[in-house]
């Protein structure tokens, strides 16, 4: 795994020098573009917690990105944009729905646990469909840019864009340390062999649940960022063709590697943006490439590093 | 009071009828092949908009339903021909993503050739109207036809299910996998016929609906997680319980719709009883799906394996 | 005294079948017992029902006095039961001394502990690397757990199991399906772990169980029709016509 934090850490350097690049070229939304790319790397960093670590597939996780949004925007207009309270509020909503909808979904397991997660996912979907205070189906606009403690750290396409970058590398140090942990072998015990652990005495339930919940609210996270970059939020967000993204994005870019989630996802969104700008119809291609990639490559964008490495 | 009871319980009906037909193919498709296939709602979909389609081409309804549905079959052969055949040995994760994939492409696909608006048909004529079914109260024809088809179709599938070779082996095949390929069985070929079938069912179901609803694109979204939610609760694999299930998903997303706020509101003040109405009613089956699951984690009629 | 592992009227049924038929036996602080009997005897259910997979129908199982009938897998092995598996049960993807690690960590404090490098533990590695040196493996302590060959595999299970610090072992079958070399090996290890904890070995190399067992219990169409010393089991007739004759003929 040296090689990986390596990667990202260079990952990360490179990025960082991107804006004042983009604006010299003349391409300075492509700053914003990768400000979206940044946030989806953090929930993608989320997933892959449960799914590359814990193997459980959850097809509901948008719902997490779509609660913080919606933690944030209706804060905001009620006149609360400090982040102070924004982020707690929204990683408590996420942690109750996550341990809520984990403890009943994680009593199942393979392919009952993706149409149960789905389900509940969309069941938060619809939730917030239903706030008609909140816009209902179309959203509505955010009624403030979130502020820190009064300052407006998100004020500028730059400001907002490092601020990104930020809580990127603070999710994934976070999780990086919590993978290398006790809690994080165990949980990776979960994935390799659930009987074996048992039969070493450790209840996996709880270690799931415990990373079910973690992976949620750093999803939730995002989600803040989401509504802050989009100045708007939407039932979009937590839509499960959403789900159905960001588990592309962690499998494609290399599961249990946390670094190939955010390759994965900055692949994703720029893919997405490049192929939008050629074709109105650019799912076709889109979801033709996910096909052939996924019957035709192994390990994703990490596996795809290391091999061109020819690391032994 | 009693009529709208009686008119929702029978739209309840027919909608969990209508889910049954999807279902059906979706849950024989995993519990026979061990496939979960998030492009089955998109089958649905391509039902409606062929049966669109050759109704346009032949000015007929009837006719464009006759013509729809073994084109859902070839084309739900060819789906397994060409992708799904090449899932049977991979992780579930390999599967929703190729099939999500798929799902992507289908939905793209269908805008592509017939634009992002809906399309729609129109009703045929000796179907159109309605007739009186209680007292005073009149339903639509139409939808008493499309319960009346979908439930035909359903006796059809037990028949076939419980006084067939075919249907022995596939029930054999959704509880013990290993034993259909001791009986020497070409899976392949029973997998083929498997997967067209239930794509040849979602199609019907679909091509049925398109005088109601018309074809939208992404339309079958919403029909596949509801066949979620009905084959989850009825236990995957089995017949039995998808239709069990499809009904009540039905009827409880139906009435709850109709009768929530007005249940709701000689509970709350009527504000209140709006806002919780319209929250509490598109979730009430996946309510339903977590109460049915903490008590009863395998489903109503779980399958063994 | 209290025996380490007590059984008494163990009774499973599925349907008309009754696989495990009043089954008692204890097991000796220190001892090595062993279970035969042939296939179908319901030995398989027998070591489910011992380990805490299955459920009985009736009957108390304690060890060291402690009844843990109706304890799930999990809180068994936290009092100190460890087991091997038919089919060997590892953490493929894991190295050799994470999988024991692994175990030392199971019986050593709390492991919802977020920050710590585990890898950095050395009371989990030291424990670990001397469990894979009792059997064996402490040369190949970095290899990845997948790479193993099918009896160091089964070695390594061994080491999981000692490094759980356990009070009763339950080995199932832990011969089977490995060469000769490998097998004499194991049995070796076996062998060398007598007499420091109590152990259950379910095992169908005869040649194996008459030579490592202090006592030896046959399990035929769900009941034990014999409990005694190898030279016992050897001389018992019933045992011979029920079960050694046949294997023979």
């Amino acid at each position: 795994m040296i090689g990986s934090d390596r990667a990202m850490l260079i990952l990360l350097a490179v990025v960082a020098v991107l804006p004042p690049v983009l604006s010299a070229l003349g391409e300075p939304f492509l700053t914003v573009i990768l400000s979206r790319a940044l946030i989806f790397a953090t929930a993608a960093l989320s997933l892959d917690l449960i799914l590359g670590f814990g193997a459980m597939v959850s097809f509901g996780h948008a719902a997490y990105l779509g609660i913080g949004a919606y933690a944030a925007g209706i804060l905001a207009a009620n006149g609360l944009t400090g982040l102070e309270v924004q982020v707690p509020v929204a990683l408590a909503a996420a942690g109750v729905f996550a341990l809520v909808t984990g403890a009943i979904s994680l009593r199942t397991s393979g392919v009952h646990f993706i149409m149960i997660t789905l389900a509940f996912g969309q069941m938060a979907f619809f939730l917030m469909t239903s706030l008609s205070a909140y816009g209902g189906d179309d959203g509505q606009a955010l009624a403030a840019p979130s502020t820190l403690f009064g300052i407006a750290v998100f004020d500028g396409a730059a400001r907002f864009f490092y601020a990104t970058l930020a809580v990127l590398a603070l999710a994934w140090l976070g999780l990086r340390t919590i993978t290398r942990s006790r809690f994080g072998r165990v949980l990776a015990g979960t994935r390799e062999d659930p009987a074996r652990m048992q039969a070493m005495g450790f209840s996996p339930f709880g270690y799931r649940l415990t990373a079910y919940v973690i992976s949620g609210m750093v999803a939730a996270l995002a989600g803040v960022l989401l509504a802050n970059h989009a100045a708007y939020i939407s039932p979009s967000y937590m839509s499960w063709a959403r789900s159905g993204e960001l588990i592309a994005m962690v499998a494609l870019g290399g599961m249990g590697t946390l670094t190939g989630p955010v390759l994965g996802a900055l692949a994703f969104v720029l893919a997405e943006e490049a192929l939008a700008k050629l074709t109105t119809h650019w799912r076709l291609p889109f979801g033709a490439a996910v096909v052939l990639a996924v019957l035709f490559t192994r390990g994703g964008l990490m596996g795809a590093l290391s091999r061109t490495r020819g690391r032994k | 009071m009693t009529n709208l009871l009686i008119l929702q319980g029978l739209n309840g009906l027919q909608a969990g009828i209508l889910l049954f037909l999807v279902a059906a193919g979706l849950t024989l498709v995993f519990g026979v092949m061990d496939v979960i296939n998030l492009a089955h709602g998109a089958q649905y979909m391509v039902g409606t908009y062929l049966a669109a389609a050759f109704t346009g081409l032949t000015g007929s309804f009837l006719a464009g339903l006759a013509l729809a549905v073994p084109a859902t079959l070839i084309f739900g052969l060819a789906v397994e021909f060409l992708v799904i055949r090449r899932l049977y040995d991979r992780s579930h994760l390999d599967q929703v993503l190729v099939t999500f994939g798929l799902m992507l492409m289908l939905n793209e696909g269908v805008r592509m050739i017939w634009g992002a608006g809906p399309i729609s048909v129109e009703m045929p004529g000796a179907l159109s109207g309605s007739i009186p079914v209680w007292g005073k109260l009149r339903y639509p024809v139409y939808r008493l036809a499309i319960l009346g088809a979908g439930l035909a179709v359903a006796v059809g599938l037990w028949w076939a299910i419980n006084r067939t070779r075919t249907g022995m082996l596939l029930r054999a095949g959704a509880t013990n996998r290993a034993m259909v390929s001791a009986l020497g069985t070409d899976i392949n070929r029973l997998f083929l016929l498997v997967f067209g079938a239930g794509a040849m069912l979602a199609g019907f179901a679909g091509a049925m609906m398109v005088p109601v609803v018309s074809a939208e694109p992404d339309m079958g979204d919403t029909v596949l997680i509801l066949t979620f939610v009905v084959i989850v609760i009825g236990g995957i694999g089995s017949i039995r319980g998808a239709f069990v299930a499809a009904l009540l998903v039905g009827l409880v997303d139906t009435l709850g719709r109709s009768f929530g706020p007005i249940l709701l509101r000689s509970l709350l003040p009527p504000d209140a009883a709006g806002q919780a109405g319209r929250t509490l009613a598109p979730m009430l089956i996946y309510i339903l799906m977590a109460l049915i699951l903490a008590l009863r984690p395998a489903g109503l009629f779980p399958v063994k394996r | 005294m209290t025996p380490a592992l007590s059984v008494q009227s163990l009774t499973k049924s599925f349907g008309a079948l009754k696989v495990s038929d009043a089954i008692t036996f204890d097991v000796a602080e220190g001892e090595l017992h062993a279970i035969i009997g042939p296939n179908g005897a319901g030995k398989t259910t027998l070591i489910h029902q011992l380990s805490g997979s299955l459920a009985p129908d009736a009957g108390r199982i304690a060890m060291a006095g402690q009844d843990i009938t109706r304890l799930s897998m999990p809180a068994r092995a936290r009092l100190g039961l460890a087991r091997s598996f038919q089919i060997t049960r590892i953490l493929a993807g894991f190295t050799l001394l994470e999988n024991v690690a692994l175990a030392v960590q199971a019986r050593s404090g709390s492991s919802f502990r977020f920050l710590r490098p585990v890898a950095r533990e050395a009371a989990l590695n030291d424990q670990a690397a001397e469990a894979l040196v009792t059997v064996g493996l402490g040369q190949s302590a970095r290899r990845i757990a997948g790479t193993l060959s099918h009896g160091e595999k089964r070695q390594l299970e061994i080491a999981i199991a000692l490094a759980m610090r356990p009070k009763v072992l339950l080995l199932d079958e832990p011969l089977a399906g490995t060469g000769h070399a490998e097998s004499a090996r194991l049995s070796t290890l076996i062998a060398g772990l007598k007499g420091r904890l109590s152990i259950v070995l379910i095992e169908h190399d005869m040649e194996a169980v008459f030579a490592l067992a202090d006592r030896i219990s046959v399990l035929v169409q769900g009941r034990v029709i014999a409990t005694g010393t190898p030279p016992e089991i050897r001389a018992n007739a019933g045992v011979r016509t029920a079960y050694l004759g046949e294997e023979e003929g």
